[in-house]
């Protein structure tokens, strides 16, 4: 009990798990994003909209440092992750990604067994003491990205056979395996068809009770089936963001009534 | 000389057909170069090819068959006596009438039979050229007339050149293929005149490899065996030393080039290796013999250890230095061709970067590192300069590499320097060990070919 109300203490106003404060972001001479404030709640979906180009998927590697890999890129301004600054020197990018997972356009599974895409992760943080442990996290892994019984009898196949839909739930499976507590999703239904879609959705939902979810899209139908939380970005700034349902029913910047009633992007 | 001039002036004469097709084009199409099929350039290229093609056909044509018509002419033409002579013979007497018709001295007084038939030989070569200019301009200009007769503007000149073009993109890929074909026929021919002399079984398990063989019949230890498992156990040896020095070396530059280095580094590092790998094997074959070679001698007799100064460690560790390149370069591409979507799951699941080179980048880009390392091995087998220079000629059968060794390319290449006969079996030694050779680089290549299509879509 004390615990965690001391935690909540810690990440002040309680709900709120990262936060971004004047954050700017160039790619050599090219600036891409503009004093972007966002707030992301804890145990919500948080929909980044906007056209090509304006800065959304920036934003999202901003939140785990995947920007760190990209030579020439540049970040400035704060992101808290419980309140802690992630570019704090105290904070361990490696550990950082660990709590922050993330799930990219493209399905990227190894080119592993299905198996060892799950393992992947608490094998190099020591998740697991043993055999028994590691079948533990694969299984359940598995089970909560909704794949276990498409791949029950293939664990041992290469992740690059299965299915464009399947690859990508694998991804998923493969993040949450570490236990992170933020999942980043970059429009992680693009290369999939509808019906592998739907599946996604459906995940995104469930996933929200143990995990809280930032998922960039351009497709405005799924932000509004799958957040609860929806930031509008154009040209690198965050024009509006709030509740999902008032972003697309009644939003307060024309350019955003303009994005979501298809005029621009 | 006046060949040169014969091409120059068909390549004229199809630069003039060029002029005119595209001028009938033109005309036919009343300057409205929209109502044409093709471009005019198409039908210009098109008389041009078939003016150009057939003409240097025949020029090549004439130029391979012209020396054996005239020396049969020639040769026909003696009287009766030089008939019966032995091939031999015969052949060193139209040697002697060539150089005496060139002005060249001959080293006997010419007689008037040899004269009256170097004065024929010289107007026979007139009359070919004569005939070769006739020939070949006629055959060009016939061509040109010909292609400029079929322009019209709903001839697909277009098409046509494009199917000029895939012949001749085809016959320039396959001069390759038959050189192969040439270079394995010549090799098998001669290595089956050996082992008319040597058994298979004695060239292939034999333990001694001493090819010197007896000239006279009262010359004394010079019996001649041809074993070859010394020498490819030598050249196994100084291969092995090689490939320990430059696998390491080079898979691990490549990996400090693709994922480490930032791209200054890279701009200077990348072409300093690509250096080595232009430097002269020669070079690097006096580097081993009078830098390495002493080097180790000493420091291993300051150990106390008996080093020979032609030791096969000398030789494989420069070898390997030589190799380097080849493995960090090609690795270094199929390095930096696994996905970078790869790398960044990696990342995002919080691996480090030596985690995530080793467990993820690694095995996506084995096939290729493989085939890099089969390529290299290859090289280090066929190498010759460096272990003529550095590992000497003692047919050692010894894993030791502190002793001199020898190779099959050392070997192969004192067989056959100097004025040898060809009908021995020292020489003929020779073909057999590079038959072997090819065969065992052949396999390499083939492996690197099939593990790198077996494992190619394994990613992306």
């Amino acid at each position: 009990m004390s615990a965690i109300a001391m935690r909540n203490q810690e990440a002040a106003p309680a709900d709120i798990k990262m936060r971004a404060a004047g954050v700017d972001v160039s790619y050599g001479d090219k600036q891409a994003l503009f004093a972007v404030n966002v707030a992301i709640e804890t145990n919500t979906v948080t929909a980044l909209i906007g056209p090509s180009g304006c800065g959304k998927s920036t934003f999202l590697r901003c939140l785990n440092r995947m920007n760190d890999v990209i030579e020439g890129c540049r970040v400035s301004g704060q992101i808290t992750l419980d309140g802690v600054d992630v570019h704090d020197r105290a904070i361990d990018v490696v550990e950082l990604r660990a709590r922050v997972g993330m799930v990219f356009q493209k399905p990227n599974p190894f080119p592993k067994s299905v198996y060892e895409n799950v393992a992947y992760g608490p094998r190099i943080h020591g998740l697991a003491n043993s055999r028994a442990e590691l079948d533990d996290i694969v299984h359940s892994s598995l089970r909560r990205a909704g794949l276990i019984d498409e791949v029950r009898d293939r664990l041992d196949e290469p992740g690059t056979g299965l299915s464009g839909g399947q690859q990508q739930r694998l991804c998923i499976a493969r993040a949450i395996a570490v236990e992170p507590e933020v999942i980043l999703m970059d429009e992680p239904c693009s290369a999939l068809d509808p019906i592998a879609t739907a599946k996604v959705e459906e995940l995104i939902d469930d996933l929200r009770e143990r995990y809280t979810i930032v998922i960039v899209t351009h497709s405005m139908q799924q932000a509004a089936r799958v957040s609860q939380r929806t930031a509008f970005f154009h040209l690198g700034e965050v024009v509006e963001q709030g509740e999902t349902g008032q972003i697309f029913t009644k939003p307060v910047d024309e350019r955003t009534q303009a994005y979501i009633t298809g005029r621009i992007g | 000389m006046s060949h040169l001039l014969i091409i120059l002036a068909i390549l004229s004469l199809a630069a003039i057909g060029f002029r005119m097709g595209r001028g009938r084009a033109l005309a036919l199409a009343g300057g409205d170069a929209r109502a044409l099929h093709s471009l005019p350039n198409h039908y210009g290229g098109y008389v041009l090819l078939n003016c150009a093609l057939p003409g240097l056909a025949v020029i090549a044509i004439w130029l391979a068959v012209e020396p054996h018509a005239i020396r049969w002419l020639v040769l026909s033409a003696l009287p009766g006596d030089f008939r019966v002579l032995p091939t031999e013979r015969l052949g060193l007497a139209y040697d002697d009438l060539r150089n005496l018709a060139h002005g060249v001295a001959v080293n006997h007084a010419a007689d008037a039979v040899l004269s009256a038939a170097a004065s024929h030989y010289l107007a026979l070569r007139r009359i070919a050229v004569v005939g070769l200019v006739i020939v070949s301009l006629a055959v060009a200009g016939t061509g040109l007339w010909r292609g400029w007769r079929r322009v019209a503007p709903n001839f697909a000149a277009r098409r046509a050149v494009e199917r000029y073009i895939r012949v001749a993109l085809i016959a320039a890929s396959t001069v390759a293929v038959f050189t192969t074909i040439g270079i394995v026929l010549s090799l098998v021919f001669e290595t089956l005149r050996f082992f008319g002399k040597v058994t298979l079984w004695d060239f292939l398990f034999g333990l001694e490899w001493s090819p010197q063989t007896a000239l006279r019949a009262d010359q004394v230890g010079s019996s001649g065996s041809f074993g070859a498992v010394p020498i490819f156990a030598g050249t196994l040896l100084i291969s092995a030393i090689a490939m320990a020095v430059a696998v390491p070396a080079g898979l691990f530059s490549a990996i400090y080039l693709s994922e480490y280095a930032s791209r200054r580094v890279r701009d200077v590092i990348k072409p300093v290796l690509e250096i080595l790998a232009g430097i002269p094997t020669v070079v690097y074959g006096f580097f081993a013999a009078l830098t390495v070679a002493p080097l180790i001698r000493d420091t291993g007799g300051s150990f106390g250890l008996d080093v020979s100064s032609e030791s096969a460690l000398a030789a494989g560790l420069v070898m390997g230095i030589m190799i380097i390149p080849f493995i960090s370069s090609l690795s270094d591409d199929v390095i930096t061709a696994v996905p970078q979507s790869l790398r960044e799951a990696s990342y995002g699941l919080g691996a480090t970067q030596s985690e995530t080179i080793r467990q993820v980048v690694l095995p996506a880009a084995l096939p290729g590192i493989i085939s890099s390392i089969l390529l290299a091995v290859s090289r280090a087998i066929g190498e010759t300069m460096i272990v003529v220079m550095a590992a000497g000629l003692a047919a050692n059968l010894t894993a030791n590499p502190f002793q001199a060794v020898t190779t099959v390319t050392v070997q192969i290449a004192t067989l056959l320097v100097g004025d040898q006969e060809f009908d021995s079996a020292k020489t003929l030694a020779a073909f057999a060990l590079g038959l072997v050779l090819f065969v065992m680089t052949l396999g390499l290549n083939l492996m690197a070919l099939v593990t790198v299509r077996k494992y190619r879509e394994k990613y992306d």
